[in-house]
């Protein structure tokens, strides 16, 4: 099992000038168009405390899933240096990983397998999978609201919001000290929405973990995390708790989204309007 | 410390192992398809050695008999080794099929422990189909087998294994290196192998070039080895040498295989070809 975060460095996350390009490749043809650069990460540098929610917001291709996948040592930054709980994530991934869990947008399942498999499969290699692990499984899906009888029913017959809670479940079941929430509750239908907030909300309430949330959904933003990071085009724009941002780049009563236009001088939607 | 570190390890590999049979059973009816098929395929080259006496054959200088357990012996072999080398090579296109790969290649243990177990895996699956469809073939045809050295022919199947899992390993680093063709990469070197190893035929009567290829495949000792042992009795002192160019072969490959894929890994890694599924 992972070790606990008060056991570990203070700082959860440490950045220092990540960057991070993707060039599209060349076709074979001499003379062909050159490749496209697109910088994912420009220069990013931040600190994530131990045992808060951190909020990384920004729209579409703003680069927040790449920082994720950076922080879980899938994808090796060009410059810069970055470390979880003191561990280098380029020199030290072993270490990393041991303290490490992602629950991303796309429900990373074997979808013929059932809930049940799955997490087993997962707890084998996080260090446990022995006797006990139904019982906690079952546990934690009661925890989460999710019938019993889901259990072992293949994972491509649950709804995307027990999906969702299973993968919740799955990243609960390892015992994180840092859980990489990408954009967890994207697609899902409003009252799916709520629970998994509510499920959020309480690990805040447990401090049980840190969590480094990517969403671009503001409001949740605003009501779940302890501080948030706007990125937009692979730069930090600015870092605070929602209240400060809100006062320094928003409007006199306004929202957190009336920040975020003003941060990045855009609707959230031009952004998803031009992804799409 | 160490001590740790090794359980966590095997746990995860039990932990390979356990999925891998937990996916064949959830996948039983393409399993079952596949079976038949092998099953099919193996049977038809028995038949067409039976039906080789139909053609006037019977009275020439060729034994029927032997010709027909020489080519079901190919044809039951290929069919193991290319299941264990497909599972193998499709370790890493499977996962971006199901779209896990970044949560296995996230998780706190050693590539080496991944790939043995997904090998492990494949081997248990594969002895399994290889012993059903051989049942039949006891079955369904009158196979002389009373000159057999078994344990000469069992020596070479365990030698083979080491060199067959090197290359399963070589092969999956394609999909690694190339999420857009990878796949038809090792369906390619798949083919290759079953051409150049003397599947149906000694590999003599390939043109040259091929034939330096077969000398290369591991493949060619073990098929080559096997049929000895099964149809003329060659005993486990003679079947050294090629028990010996297996293992070397097997020593070469499995760490170099590991070592590439490695290279590949980093490589994904620094181009962001986790994620892409093509």
């Amino acid at each position: 099992m992972a070790i606990q975060a008060k056991e570990l460095s203070p700082q959860a996350v440490e950045m220092q000038g990540i960057t991070k390009r993707f060039t599209q490749r060349r076709r074979w043809l001499i003379g062909g168009p050159r490749g496209k650069e697109k910088r994912a990460l420009d220069d990013v540098s931040l600190q994530v405390e131990s045992g808060r929610i951190t909020g990384i917001l920004g729209a579409n291709g703003s680069g927040k899933s790449t920082l994720i996948r950076v922080l879980a040592t899938l994808l090796t930054p060009d410059s810069g240096t970055a470390s979880v709980f003191g561990y280098d994530v380029v020199s030290q991934p072993g270490d990393v990983r041991r303290h490490i869990n992602r629950v991303s947008v796309e429900a990373s399942f074997f979808k013929e397998m059932s809930p049940w498999e799955n997490m087993l499969y997962a707890a084998r290699l996080y260090g446990s999978g022995g006797q006990g692990t139904r019982d906690r499984v079952e546990a934690m899906l009661k925890r989460l609201g999710l019938p019993l009888d889901t259990l072992d029913r293949p994972m491509k017959q649950l709804s995307r919001g027990q999906q969702q809670k299973v993968a919740i479940a799955r990243s609960f079941l390892t015992s994180p000290s840092l859980l990489l929430m990408d954009e967890p509750t994207t697609g899902l239908d409003p009252r799916s929405k709520r629970e998994v907030q509510d499920l959020v909300r309480s690990i805040r309430r447990d401090r049980a973990a840190t969590v480094l949330l990517c969403t671009h959904d503001l409001q949740e933003a605003e009501v779940l995390c302890d501080r948030v990071v706007v990125i937009d085009q692979g730069r930090v724009l600015a870092d605070g708790t929602p209240p400060q941002l809100i006062r320094e780049h928003g409007i006199e009563h306004g929202t957190l989204e009336d920040a975020f236009m003003r941060l990045t001088g855009k609707r959230l939607e031009e952004d998803e309007e031009k992804d799409e | 410390m160490i001590g740790n570190s090794l359980r966590w390890e095997m746990n995860a590999f039990v932990g390979f192992i356990e999925r891998q049979k937990n996916l064949y059973r959830r996948y039983w009816a393409w399993e079952a398809v596949w079976l038949l098929y092998n099953l099919v395929s193996v049977l038809s080259i028995g038949y067409l050695a039976s039906g080789l006496s139909s053609l006037g054959l019977e009275n020439s200088r060729v034994n029927l008999q032997q010709t027909q357990l020489y080519l079901l012996i190919g044809a039951l072999l290929w069919t193991y080794l290319s299941m264990v080398f497909f599972e193998v090579a499709f370790a890493i296109t499977w996962e971006r099929w199901e779209g896990t790969i970044e949560y296995t290649f996230m998780a706190p243990i050693r590539r080496v422990t991944h790939l043995l177990g997904m090998c492990a895996a494949s081997l248990l699956y594969g002895m399994l189909r290889a012993a059903i469809i051989g049942l039949a073939l006891v079955a369904l045809f009158r196979l002389d087998l009373s000159g057999a050295n078994w344990p000469a022919a069992l020596a070479i199947f365990a030698a083979a294994t080491l060199p067959l899992l090197g290359l399963g390993i070589f092969t999956s680093v394609l999909p690694l290196l190339s999420p857009e063709k990878g796949e038809q990469m090792a369906f390619a070197v798949q083919g290759v192998l079953l051409l150049i190893s003397g599947v149906y035929y000694p590999i003599s009567v390939l043109p040259l070039p091929l034939q330096v290829f077969g000398v290369l495949s591991p493949l060619t000792y073990t098929l080559d080895g096997i049929r000895q042992a099964l149809l003329h009795g060659r005993s486990l002192a003679e079947a050294v040498p090629d028990i010996g160019i297996l293992l070397l072969m097997g020593v070469v490959l499995v760490p170099a295989s590991l070592w590439c894929f490695g290279r590949a890994e980093r490589r994904a890694k620094r181009l962001g070809l986790l994620k892409r599924s093509g």
